[in-house]
């Protein structure tokens, strides 16, 4: 009997492989997303890796000073686990290089790729001068040794033995010891050891691994969002596939097979269908992967270890993920219509639920609950407290909203039925009407897909526009210099002040402010900083009055630690007690921070000797400027930074997970259309009772089919309107309540309105492709077969 | 991985787990360019002491076995290890640390480029060192030996109470049937005393150690795996160094030092080793307890050792340990084993 009935539930398939189609194409896309989101997770993890380890945030303190190689060996015969590191710009080049000592380096300082078999000559040539190391892409002079290109460098970067390094870069200094942790106690301190010298914290420790973090929680909750749209997409397809068989499973149970047995079947059947595709989706997903993430195969290995180093393997978590992705639609969805047909009567009438769901109560309780969601979401991002909060907040706006789409839909459709002149329009709206409950799930997939895209826009955008600004600040000026000591940057800026737009200084004090260690800053009046640091709040006039001495800027952190904002009085230590005159943005930093006049930064801190100068000068004349400088000044390549590649090279690693993340929102709208194409192909062939009447009653095809593909406009242009205020309301928790619960500070939301019209273009597209084949279908539907619904009883 | 573990792997030029093919860390591999042993060299001290550089590779290696004021038997090894990867450099030097107690063991290893005075070796005064760890003294004569990992140390003094020995003919110590070769020779007669560091507190200890130096530049063939290395102070105040090579042919030697430093040497059948017992140390089966006979000088001994698991997990991993020995003659040593996979 099991045989006999399993055959005839799988010929249902056979008869009907389009519906096979969609239910396997369905899933497997839902599970693709998944897949798709948890590459480009980490391929985000990697590209920040990667600008975080360029940018020098070593999280490592270090030993600074004018030190060389015979200091470090001093250093670790005395104990010190140290290694030394030089860092500078390759001569001739753009390329940043950096020297290290193989036999100290930690472990974390890894270079990817260079298990090469030959081993001895690998060694010999990296030690002895031949061969250095190379991201793709640098282009090195050939005055240096051969670079081998290893895939794993972050980008514009060359490694050398450090011996190697001194002699490309001319110097026999170093540039500083890294203190690896595991120090012994009672060590002579390194201070005394190499007199000179002096320990310095992390540089600005950790400000980008802050900012990457935030934006590594913003994608996982966006991987949850995209659970939870391909969530719907599999209870729509699994639930089309038990609609669409339901005259068969009337005959069967007429037919003798027992309620529970059919219900064991089809629930074989479904586990077989979540195997099948939740394999198609995780290979789908990882082809998506493979195609637009050249570096997966690197991240996957920081990821999961040295297993599938080299190679692009699929993790054990992935498949995990996929299935049990598979595994909840089919919980959630096929456990819903089981239930329901292990209590079907007998010879209940075959009509499909969808009409039977067109109940005004059923509209009610998804009303009432959408708003209690909303108000919840309300509650949350007000009174909560922690990122639990957070999440909670995030997640009931989704499905508030997503719930309250069929009821304003049908009121919308409602009013549009009054309005309506004439019998046929009146017929158009209430059709739509009528289809609403059938379509509302697929439209509540339109819905949260069209609501991620806005958000995950607008959210990437904003993270985009505040890392541009917060680069705009650190970076503005096109070098940075440093002079060796006070006459150096005498003489250094008596040469530099007619040849460039200006010289500014940056000096910089250690300070404790409102009772906490930070730093302040002396700025001078110059436009570089009024038109680049964006202030979130301030008094009027600020910049002239810091210009004049007066009050001072502090950073977010400080404002928001203190409670202090613009026009309250601080105290910044030996800065002296002062009015705030604005607050600036200061992504990352954990620390305090203040930002006084020159004048009145000469004044609290009359000792400090400024070495570090800032340099304006219009870009293209800046390799020049460098190459200048080091061959007056003899000035070591480290002292003199050329920021506009460091940025020009932090925005590519940006762009790089923009672009993926575009890919992502098409996948994710392409995904929502196919549910509403298989959604609309099923109602075409169920409500042809509905549509054979007007048919009859003199309405062509032609006519029947363009009003088909209208409401299926109607109702995508209705979903992208309402999803447009979801999408912003989920950027704005995002980045104003998650974040700020997670890290302390707050993203600006920036509006996008452009990208958002594209979108609700592209909803509209998509709405008119899965509505096109339908309709198309019913155009060219035969009159018999019209005609046959007539003798047909349903 | 890190650079690190990379480059050293390459640097010893190992394929690790490929002793089979290649030797123990790379002792099997050719020595094209280097100067090779030849048989008739006579020592030149102190300068021999001193490192040299033409060799591919060579080594101070010193062992103790020390008894603690608390009744417990101890073991102290402390090795540093010169490589040239080309006979014109670079040098590279790596340390290794061992500390054993009846129920554990400690190990640590470091690494340096030669040439910058992190590590090196100095003949005249002795002076061997990498970062804070060293061995040094006037003369061979009295060393003072210091190394210390996050977990343990020892600071040992050591008096020479004998000769230098050298073994083989005259230090052209012979390493298979072929003729592969080193020159080796050992100062077999140190009394110690000092203080090991140990997690539980400090302990004081006096005992005997022994120091080899050896260098070549290939001292392996290439089908040879890896050697079973005994260095045993008998009760009777003779000492015994005795090593079979495993793999190929097998090659088998010992030198019979007697008190006054006397040396005879011994080749092939005369020593005869035999497994007794084997333990899991590691993921592999080694054995921790031998039955080594020399018919010639009477001796049948069981070698035991004192800690099974003393297992130097360094990035060229072997077994390195004090053992004691009973039958014809009461023993204290050392076990080394490489190359048990």
């Amino acid at each position: 009997m099991n045989r006999a009935a399993l055959g005839a539930l799988l010929a249902h398939w056979r008869r009907h492989p389009l519906q096979l189609l969609t239910l396997v194409v369905g899933l497997a896309l839902a599970t693709g997303l998944w897949t798709g989101v948890q590459a480009i997770n980490a391929q985000a993890r990697l590209s920040y890796a990667q600008a975080a380890a360029t940018l020098g945030q070593d999280a490592l303190p270090r030993l600074v000073g004018d030190l060389t190689l015979a200091d470090f060996a001093t250093a670790r015969r005395a104990g010190w686990p140290v290694t030394p590191v030089l860092e500078g710009r390759v001569p001739g080049s753009r390329a940043r290089l950096l020297g290290i000592d193989p036999f100290t380096a930690p472990p974390s300082a890894s270079v990817p790729g260079l298990t090469g078999d030959d081993g001895a000559g690998t060694l010999t040539g990296f030690l002895g001068g031949t061969l250095v190391f190379a991201a793709p892409g640098v282009s090195l002079p050939d005055s240096l040794p051969e670079a081998r290109v290893s895939a794993g460098l972050a980008p514009g970067l060359v490694i050398a033995d450090i011996a190697v390094a001194q002699s490309i870069l001319g110097t026999n200094r170093i540039d500083h010891l890294l203190i690896l942790p595991g120090a012994r106690e009672g060590l002579v301190p390194l201070e005394t050891l190499l007199p000179g010298a002096r320990t310095a914290a992390p540089e600005t420790q950790g400000d980008l691994a802050r900012l990457t973090d935030s934006f590594h929680l913003n994608l996982t909750a966006f991987g949850l969002l995209a659970f939870a749209v391909g969530l719907f997409i599999v209870h729509a397809a699994i639930g089309l596939a038990f609609e669409q068989r339901r005259p068969l499973l009337r005959t069967l149970r007429a037919l003798g097979l027992p309620a529970s047995r059919l219900t064991l079947l089809l629930a074989v059947e479904l586990a077989g269908f979540t195997l099948i595709a939740g394999a198609l989706g995780i290979l789908m997903g990882y082809a998506v992967a493979a195609a637009l993430l050249p570096g997966v195969a690197a991240t996957l290995a920081g990821l999961y270890g040295a297993n599938v180093a080299g190679s692009l393997g699929l993790s054990p978590v992935w498949w995990l993920s996929g299935f049990g992705m598979a595994g909840a639609g089919l919980v959630v969805a096929g456990g819903q219509s089981l239930w329901q047909l292990a209590r079907l009567p007998i010879l209940a009438p075959a009509m499909p639920r969808a009409w039977a769901r067109a109940r005004a109560s059923t509209l009610r309780r998804q009303g009432i609950g959408g708003v209690v969601l909303l108000g919840v979401a309300g509650l949350a991002a007000v009174l909560g407290n922690g990122l639990a909060a957070g999440f909670v907040c995030l997640g009931a706006l989704l499905l508030g909203a997503a719930l309250l789409l069929p009821p304003l839909l049908s009121l919308v459709l409602d009013f549009g039925i009054v309005r309506a002149k004439g019998p046929l329009a009146q017929w158009l709206w209430a059709d739509a009407r009528q289809q609403v409950p059938g379509l509302s799930l697929a439209l509540m997939a339109l819905l949260l897909a069209l609501a991620a895209n806005v958000g995950v826009g607008t959210m990437v955008g904003s993270f985009r526009a505040t890392f541009t600004g917060f680069l705009d600040q650190r970076l503005a000026s096109e070098l940075y210099l440093t002079a060796a000591d006070g006459a150096e940057a005498a003489a250094l800026r008596a040469y530099l002040e007619p040849r460039v737009d200006a010289v500014l200084p940056i000096p910089s004090a250690e300070a404790v402010l409102e009772g906490a260690p930070g730093e302040i800053h002396g700025q001078p009046d110059h436009v570089t900083f009024r038109q680049n640091w964006p202030l979130l709040d301030a008094v009027p006039d600020v910049w002239n009055r810091l210009a004049a001495g007066e009050g001072a800027l502090v950073n977010e952190q400080l404002a928001r630690r203190a409670g202090l904002w613009a026009g309250a009085e601080a105290d910044l230590g030996q800065g002296g007690r002062r009015e705030i005159l604005g607050v600036y943005s200061d992504y990352g930093n954990p620390l305090g921070q203040a930002i006084l006049g020159m004048a009145a930064f000469g004044a609290a801190f009359p000792d400090d000797v400024n070495l570090r100068f800032a340099l304006r000068l219009p870009p293209a004349d800046a390799p020049a400027l460098v190459d200048d400088l080091e061959a007056r000044f003899d000035l070591p390549p480290d002292r003199i930074v050329d920021q506009a590649s460091i940025k020009a090279f932090s925005l590519g690693v940006f762009e790089q997970t923009f672009a993926v993340t575009a890919a992502l929102n098409v996948l994710t709208l392409g995904v929502a259309g196919f549910a509403l194409w298989a959604s609309l192909t099923t109602l075409g062939t169920m409500r042809l009772p509905q549509v054979a009447p007007v048919w009859a009653l003199g309405v062509t095809r032609r006519r029947l089919a363009l009003a088909d593909l209208a409401r299926a406009l109607i109702l995508a242009a209705f979903t992208a309107v309402l999803a447009v205020p979801t999408g912003v309301a989920l950027a704005w928790v995002l980045l104003a309540v998650v974040n700020v619960q997670a890290f302390g500070w707050r993203l600006p939301l920036l509006a996008a309105p452009g990208d958002w019209a594209a979108l609700a273009l592209w909803a509209l597209v998509a709405a008119a492709l899965a509505a096109a084949l339908p309709a198309w279908r019913l155009w060219r539907m035969p009159p018999a077969q019209l005609v046959k619904v007539f003798a047909h009883e349903r | 991985m890190s650079v690190r573990a990379i480059f050293l792997t390459l640097l010893l030029a190992i394929a690790p787990g490929a002793s089979t093919a290649q030797g123990f860390a790379g002792l099997g591999q050719g020595g094209e360019g280097f100067d090779l042993p030849e048989p008739g060299r006579v020592f030149a001290f102190p300068a021999d002491h001193g490192p040299h550089d033409r060799y591919r590779i060579e080594w101070w290696y010193l062992t103790a076995v020390l008894d603690g004021a608390d009744g417990r038997s101890y073991g102290a090894q402390w090795t540093l290890f010169r490589s040239a990867l080309t006979p014109d450099g670079p040098q590279v030097w790596m340390g290794h640390f061992g500390l054993t107690t009846p129920d554990a063991h400690f190990s640590g290893e470091r690494f340096a480029r030669g040439g910058i005075g992190q590590a090196g070796v100095t003949a005249v005064p002795f002076d061997a060192w990498i970062d804070d760890w060293r061995m040094a003294g006037n003369t061979l004569d009295a060393l003072t030996l210091r190394a210390a990992t996050e977990e343990a140390g020892y600071a040992l003094d050591l008096r020479a109470e004998g000769p230098l020995v050298l073994h083989g003919g005259g230090g052209y110590s012979v390493k298979s049937a072929t003729g592969q070769a080193s020159y080796y020779y050992s100062q077999p007669f140190f009394a110690a005393s000092g203080t090991l560091s140990l997690p539980d507190g400090d302990v004081a200890v006096t005992g005997r150690a022994w120091l080899d130096r050896e260098w070549s530049s290939q001292p392996l063939e290439g089908d040879q795996e890896g050697w079973d290395w005994f260095s045993l102070h008998l009760d009777d105040g003779h000492r015994l160094m005795a090593f079979s090579l495993r793999g190929g042919a097998g090659f088998h030697y010992a030198s019979w030092i007697a008190p006054d430093g006397t040396t005879t040497p011994y080749y092939g059948d005369a020593l005869m080793l035999e497994p007794l017992r084997q333990a899991r140390v590691a993921r592999r089966e080694v054995p921790v307890e031998w039955r080594l006979r020399l018919p010639a000088r009477g001796v049948d001994l069981t070698v035991t050792a004192v800690n099974p698991d003393s297992w130097q997990a360094t990035l060229f991993p072997y077994w390195e340990g004090p053992v004691t020995a009973t039958g014809s003659h009461g023993a204290r040593g050392y076990l080394e084993m490489t190359g048990y996979e």
